[in-house]
């Protein structure tokens, strides 16, 4: 079902399953996005994907090849990169820092990457030497993609980049997702803001009590007057 | 002119009883608060062994010297010991990696309350401190040797003319600069390294560090090896400087976990200021004055009493209402924090 895709995951925390058999996907170039109420389990089933969560059923697979029991690091060294919705920057760190600790599993040189991520985000060339601690909300979400991109992924998750920033900000950061997506890299992206994401999405997944309501193209699920209806607000 | 040659004179015997020994053990606490916020901040949980690992580190080392004095080696002025201090160092890093492979890490993987923890680090403190008198028994033991003094009371007397001496100790010197050293190569390793780094940022986000690829048995590996060495060095100096006693490095317990948490636990530079803040303390408060006063004032002026604040047998109680302060108005310490 896609590049990186999740087939009918069943899991949780170790009590009931959060997911209930939801199947998420992606291809590369591809925006997805997953939207849904708040405790659907969106979060959880971003976790799985990245091996955060074992799952009870279901798999993982990435380009065809099945990656369910691979730990989190391996994924990361197979090119998938995963920014969490909480605590997604080393806060006492400095932005370089961060970025650094982003390529840690490179043995390269990986100047020129630090330089795509400091043009992509210009202020956080200007802010190299602060902590991410002391950055604004958005400032903080750029250093936190930013360190996710340090390794190259070739599939980029991201669990609601935009949460606590200001629409202009919001805007900012969708229009840097996308130019992410032309470069090829997959993205796999919960949001809250549904109507705004599904705006960009090619795939738009409706995730409720952990499973799929509605699966579509993004422009169909905001042409869907139930969709609108019980998600969109109207 | 008298006015002057009493200030410099009371100034003088300040430093000789107050400051020179205030630098010398806070640099000891300093190390050994180091020991305990490094493995607070990345493992998480409160170092009761730390102490003992102290002493078990000073003992292989006094081992190590009585074995090369014992050769005929020396190490011309300076103590033996430095020579022998690597062989402590290996042995107190491999201890530590030993308890930490076939103890700590049970609790880790069993996901253990920091409390856990806490009570593990006791039992190892009762395991280390019986393996301490076992091999080297529980009597006072010196190992200092070399030259005795830097600076000599009388040479100090003769070259300036003042009346009071001020001495510095060979050992006293040895631990200000070993410590200088010790602390430049830790912060150059945390701040510089790629290693170090991610063992900033495991301390400061464990969840993202394992995102990143950052391998926690590693960082716990370098954890350990840098607490060992830190002990066995903050042991030996402690020991070269006060005579081995077993049975004081319990009693360090206390100052050290004062400094550390005054500093804010988890936090190097409040660690090493709070060894410095604690160490003081003690002296200030159990240091007589009456001779400093009588400097200072006209000579019908001077107390009968020693003017001392505290008895020296009650200087264990300074770091206790220092931490019961610190705790009470800034739990978080100086330096707020909880990582590296
Ligand atoms: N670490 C956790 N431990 C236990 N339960 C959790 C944990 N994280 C989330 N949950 C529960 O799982 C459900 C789904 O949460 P989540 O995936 O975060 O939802 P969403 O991201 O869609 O808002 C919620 O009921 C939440 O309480
Ligand atoms: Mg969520």
């Amino acid at each position: 079902m896609g590049f990186l895709s999740g087939e009918s995951m069943f899991g949780g925390y170790g009590g009931a399953d959060i997911l209930q058999g939801c199947s998420i996907g992606v291809n590369k170039g591809e925006i997805a996005v997953v939207v849904g109420p708040n405790g659907a389990g969106k979060s959880t089933a971003m976790k799985a994907m990245f091996g955060m969560l074992t799952l009870r059923e279901g798999s993982v697979e990435l380009d065809g090849r099945e990656i369910s029991d691979f730990p989190p690091q391996e994924r990361v060294t197979l090119g998938m990169g995963f920014v969490p919705q909480n605590a997604n920057v080393f806060t006492s760190m400095t932005v370089q820092e961060n970025l650094e600790m982003g390529a840690f599993i490179r043995r390269d040189d990986f100047s020129t990457t630090m330089e795509q991520v400091f043009s992509l985000f210009p202020v956080l060339a200007e802010k190299r030497t602060q902590a991410a601690g002391e950055l604004s909300g958005g400032q903080r979400q750029q250093v936190a993609v930013g360190r996710a991109l340090m390794t190259q992924p070739t599939v980029l998750m991201l669990d609601e980049p935009t949460a606590g920033v200001s629409p202009i900000v919001m805007d900012e950061l969708f229009d840097r997702v996308i130019e992410i997506a032309k470069t090829g890299i997959a993205i796999l992206m919960v949001e809250q803001n549904a109507r705004q994401a599904l705006e960009i999405a090619d795939r738009g997944f409706v995730l409720v009590q952990g499973q799929n309501r509605y699966t579509d193209t993004g422009a169909a699920l905001l042409a869907d007057p139930e969709v609108r209806k019980a998600f969109l607000g109207g | 002119m008298t006015a002057v040659t009493d200030i410099l004179n009371a100034l003088a015997l300040l430093s000789n009883f107050v400051l020179v020994p205030g630098l010398a053990y806070g640099s000891q606490l300093a190390l050994g608060a180091l020991g305990v916020t490094m493995v607070y901040a990345v493992l998480r949980f409160s170092n009761f062994a730390h102490g003992e690992t102290m002493s078990f580190g000073a003992m292989i080392t006094i081992l190590v010297t009585w074995w090369l004095q014992g050769k005929g080696v020396n190490f011309g002025p300076l103590p033996t010991a430095l020579l022998a201090l690597p062989i402590g160092i290996i042995g107190t890093v491999l201890m530590c990696l030993l308890f930490d492979r076939f103890i700590y890490r049970y609790y880790r993987r069993q996901k253990a309350a920091p409390v856990t923890y806490l009570i593990v680090s006791v039992g190892i403190l009762f395991i280390l401190s019986g393996v301490v008198r076992f091999v080297i028994g529980p009597q006072d033991r010196m190992f200092a040797d070399g030259e005795r003094f830097i600076l000599k009371a009388r040479a100090f007397k003769e070259m300036t003319g003042l009346d009071q001496g001020l001495a510095i100790k060979t050992s006293q010197g040895v631990t200000v600069v070993t410590a200088v050293i010790i602390v430049a190569l830790l912060f150059w390793f945390l701040n510089r390294t790629r290693t170090g780094k991610s063992m900033r940022a495991y301390s400061d986000n464990e969840d993202l560090a394992l995102l990143s690829g950052i391998s926690p048995a590693r960082v716990v590996a370098i954890t350990w090896i840098i607490t060992g060495a830190l002990a066995a060095v903050a042991g030996t100096l402690y020991g070269l400087d006060k005579g081995y006693k077993p049975f004081t490095y319990l009693g360090l317990v206390l100052p050290i976990f004062a400094s550390a948490i005054v500093g804010g636990v988890g936090n190097p530079l409040g660690a090493i200021a709070g060894g410095f803040v604690i160490a003081l303390s003690e002296l200030l408060l159990t240091f007589a004055y009456k001779r400093v006063i009588a400097y200072l004032t006209p000579g019908d002026w001077v107390p009968d009493g020693l003017v001392q604040l505290l008895a020296t047998d009650y200087k264990l109680a300074v770091s206790f209402v220092i931490l019961v302060i610190v705790l009470l108005v800034k739990p978080t310490g100086m330096f707020s924090g909880k990582t590296l």
